[in-house]
């Protein structure tokens, strides 16, 4: 059977949304949290005069310079590809959830400058100086991607416009940004997703001195370079999961299919069950463990509460179950995965104020870098297959959205192929920096007077 | 002034800024391709990367900013032009990727075949991006957006105009590069950079300047809408940009590299206005006015006040960054 070309082209401008966003957000998060160890190892250079730490940081600027140019180029092609794929969505909305965008263009100019400053001023500005202009960077950077996020929070959340009257006529009256930018889906959004870039971010740098103790090298650069980023990521693991259950229980109450996608439960029912594992089939998980009356208890801390099912929509208006379900598993299993490695390390850290020994550890830490990502993957693909059919929440559907301009097929492959070349190349490039030899310790200077 | 030309205004300023200073860095790529073997071109090239590496994130931020306020201040308008251009501002995109990734690659490599590679995909990329995006001014300026009307995905950007737009794009960015080039060996006393890029600084500067003469033809023919407001509104700026573009050529005649640098400016800036001035009150050409385009007045308000207040967070210190690089004090 041939698929009409519409659905063809529908599906080309999906799958390259997925791609660009999907390879954005992991560049994107480096971009929040990274400023913050690189930071972090400066301060600790200048106020304990310890020159090993300012070389640190001086190697990390490196890295942050390519990740920061290229997480630059990639999140420009989004905000055009906003327009090119999904231009009827733009043009009934984008009065509506565009300030969020404007003010982000504001904090990520702020974030370029000062990362200008910062990176080619090391000679030019005194240590402390240095320092103080590098601060803004994480500022921005984080207030980067809280508009951002505010901006998908709309999506599930759509507010500050008309929705009855634009539903009955399709004319968008009644305009507020501020109460599109501040919807209710706003708070935990934008909370899980900064807390996710630091410990993407977190995980992802320590891995990369995890895998060097596991080839030997155990000197104070390694240690440092390890501690910095896992303590930071270690601390931020515990806040996400609580921030991560707020999420599902606000669901429950807002977005209520995306929550029966996630645990799979076809039909409303009390006494819901908390499913662990399995697949979606003929409305109901099979293979799967589930844990009676634990959903009910999650979400409205009551076992014998109501919780929707996939039944309160047609079947139209459902996700797809499975990959959100299989998705949502994913990223909780990380997660607890990642608790479970952040109190290992404080165990022997409060014991002995040393590092675990275990080469088991090391594998570990080394596995969470890859891990975290796979984790944001998994929680994007939840709120955002989780959102389907719909590209505005309840409001516009995502085939209504699309551009009707065809040959997408065309655009899409050629994208695929250059976020393969640059994938390939940036890894290049980082494992060339990560390898090439420390240049020797600088003198520690005293603080120009 | 109302409200939407007030921020499109605002927007204005932003591609202006986008273009002389995103496009001097272009310049400077299409330059790096021009510098020679590897090992005649070094110098050049090492020029090139000083000048261009502390700003070009923060100069590339500006067309992050004309694309919001554009989405954000006229939804309509920009959704008909991502609609049609999505040929052309996809080649501009896969140009954006590479320029930026290829230049921040290149530095970390010594190797001649590993520099030479990145160097290609960087300086190819600096020209085919200022091309498009003046292919695509050149199809707004011609009329070829209807927001109503069937979508031309090809014809739409194909046009003389369009053409014309993306060759005067890639030529003024590699001038604007040159004498700016120029003007940075000048203060860092490369004497012979001086030399090498001051030639090409008047070489392309000349052909900068018979291609607009020929453009009038072009625009004469086939935007008609276009030319009549180029002559009538916008025609003091556009003379303006020709006297300064002829000081540019005196100046650098006579070594006064500062200010041919100022003049180059001038004459783009003037361009960019009198365009602007050109189709005024329309956004899109023949199809949508300012007015008829732009977006809720409550989001206008809010888009406003948060540039004003935003600019007032980044200005100076971009401002600083600027004068810094300029100086050299960032090499």
């Amino acid at each position: 059977m041939a698929l009409a070309a519409e659905t063809v082209d529908l599906l080309a401008a999906r799958q390259q949304m997925a791609l660009s966003l999907g390879w954005h957000i992991v560049i994107a998060c480096f971009g929040v949290g990274f400023p913050i160890f690189v930071l972090l190892a400066e301060w600790r250079g200048l106020r304990r005069q310890d020159p090993v730490a300012r070389r640190l940081a001086r190697r990390w600027s490196s890295a942050l310079a390519v990740l920061f140019a290229v997480g630059a180029v990639s999140g420009t092609i989004l905000s055009f590809e906003l327009g090119i794929l999904w231009p009827r969505m733009m043009a009934d909305f984008g009065d509506v959830w565009g300030l969020p965008f404007t003010i982000e263009g504001v904090a990520f100019f702020t974030e370029a400058v000062f990362l200008g400053l910062y990176l080619y001023g090391w000679e030019r500005f005194s240590p402390r100086a240095h320092l103080l202009v590098g601060l803004p960077i994480p500022i921005a950077g984080v207030a980067s991607a809280w508009f951002v996020v505010t901006a998908n929070a709309w999506m599930n959340q759509p507010r500050g416009f008309d929705v009855d009257h634009y539903l009955a006529t399709g004319q968008v009256r009644d305009i507020d940004p501020w109460a599109a930018m501040f919807n209710p889906a706003t708070p935990v959004q934008t909370t899980h997703m900064v807390l996710a870039a630091i410990m993407v971010s977190g995980f992802g740098v320590a891995a990369v001195y995890a895998v060097g103790r596991l080839k030997g090298r155990r000197d104070r650069h390694h240690r440092l370079g390890f501690l910095i980023p896992f303590a930071i990521a270690v601390v931020a693991t515990p806040l996400q999961i609580g921030v991560g259950d707020a999420a599902a229980r606000f669901l429950a109450e807002r977005q209520p299919v995306k929550l029966a996608a996630i645990e799979g439960l076809g039909e409303t029912t009390d006494c819901a069950p908390l499913t662990v594992g399995g697949v979606f089939i003929d409305d109901r998980i099979r293979f799967g463990l589930q844990i009676p009356c634990g959903l009910s208890l999650l979400t409205h801390h009551d076992p014998n509460s109501v919780v929707q099912g996939l039944d309160e929509v047609p079947p139209e208006d459902r996700p797809p179950v499975n990959v959100v379900h299989i998705a949502f598993q994913a990223m909780v299993a990380i997660g607890f995965f990642l608790l479970g490695l952040g109190a290992w390390w404080a165990w022997r850290r409060w014991r002995s104020h040393r590092l675990p020994e275990s080469r088991w550890f090391w594998w570990a830490a080394a596995a969470a870098g890859p891990l975290a990502v796979i984790a944001l993957e998994a929680g994007w693909v939840v709120t955002e297959v989780g959102r389907q059919p719909w590209i505005v929440y309840e409001v516009m559907r995502v085939d209504d959205a699309v551009t009707d301009a065809g040959g997408l097929w065309a655009g899409y492959t050629v994208l695929l192929v250059v976020y393969a070349v640059l994938t390939v190349a940036t890894i290049a490039v980082l494992r060339r920096l990560a390898r090439s030899p420390l240049p020797d310790l600088e003198p520690s200077r005293e603080p120009s007077p | 002034m109302s409200l939407a030309e007030a921020l499109l205004a605002l927007m204005w300023v932003g591609v202006t800024l986008y273009a002389v200073f995103a496009g001097a860095d272009f310049g400077a790529g299409a330059w790096d391709l021009l510098a020679g073997g590897p090992e005649e071109g070094a110098e050049r090239r090492a020029r090139i990367e000083r000048s261009i590496a502390p700003v070009w994130e923060a100069n590339h931020v500006w067309l992050i900013f004309v694309l919001v306020v554009l989405w954000t201040g006229f939804p309509r308008a920009f959704a008909a032009v991502a609609s049609t251009l999505y040929l052309p501002l996809t080649a501009v995109a896969i140009g954006i990727i590479l320029r930026g990734s290829a230049f921040v690659f290149r530095k970390q490599f010594h190797s001649v075949r590993a520099r030479r590679a990145f160097g290609a995909a960087f300086a190819a990329s600096s020209v085919i991006t200022p091309f498009f995006l003046g292919a695509i001014a050149g199809a707004v300026a011609s009329g070829r957006i209807d927001p109503a009307g069937d979508i031309d995905v090809v014809g739409s950007w194909t046009s003389p105009t369009s053409l014309f737009g993306g060759v005067l794009a890639v030529l003024v960015c590699a001038h604007l590069a040159a004498v700016f080039l120029t003007a940075d060996a000048d203060r860092a006393g490369e004497t012979d950079l001086v030399e090498w890029f001051r030639t090409r600084a008047i070489l392309s500067g000349a052909v900068t300047g018979l291609t607009t003469f020929a453009g009038v033809a072009v625009l004469h023919a086939d935007a008609r809408h276009l030319f009549d407001g180029l002559t009538d509104r916008g025609l003091a700026l556009m003379a303006l940009s020709a006297v300064a573009g002829i000081a540019t050529l005196v100046l650098l005649a006579r070594r006064r590299c500062r200010l041919a640098r100022v003049a180059a400016v001038t004459a783009v800036v003037a361009v960019i206005w009198g365009w602007a001035a050109g189709q005024y009150p329309e956004i899109l050409v023949d199809h949508l006015t300012i007015e008829e385009a732009a977006g809720a007045r409550a989001t206008l308000q809010a888009m406003v006040w948060s540039l004003a207040v935003g600019a007032a967070i980044f200005a100076p210190p971009l401002v600083y960054l600027l004068r810094s690089a300029a100086k050299g004090d960032l090499e």
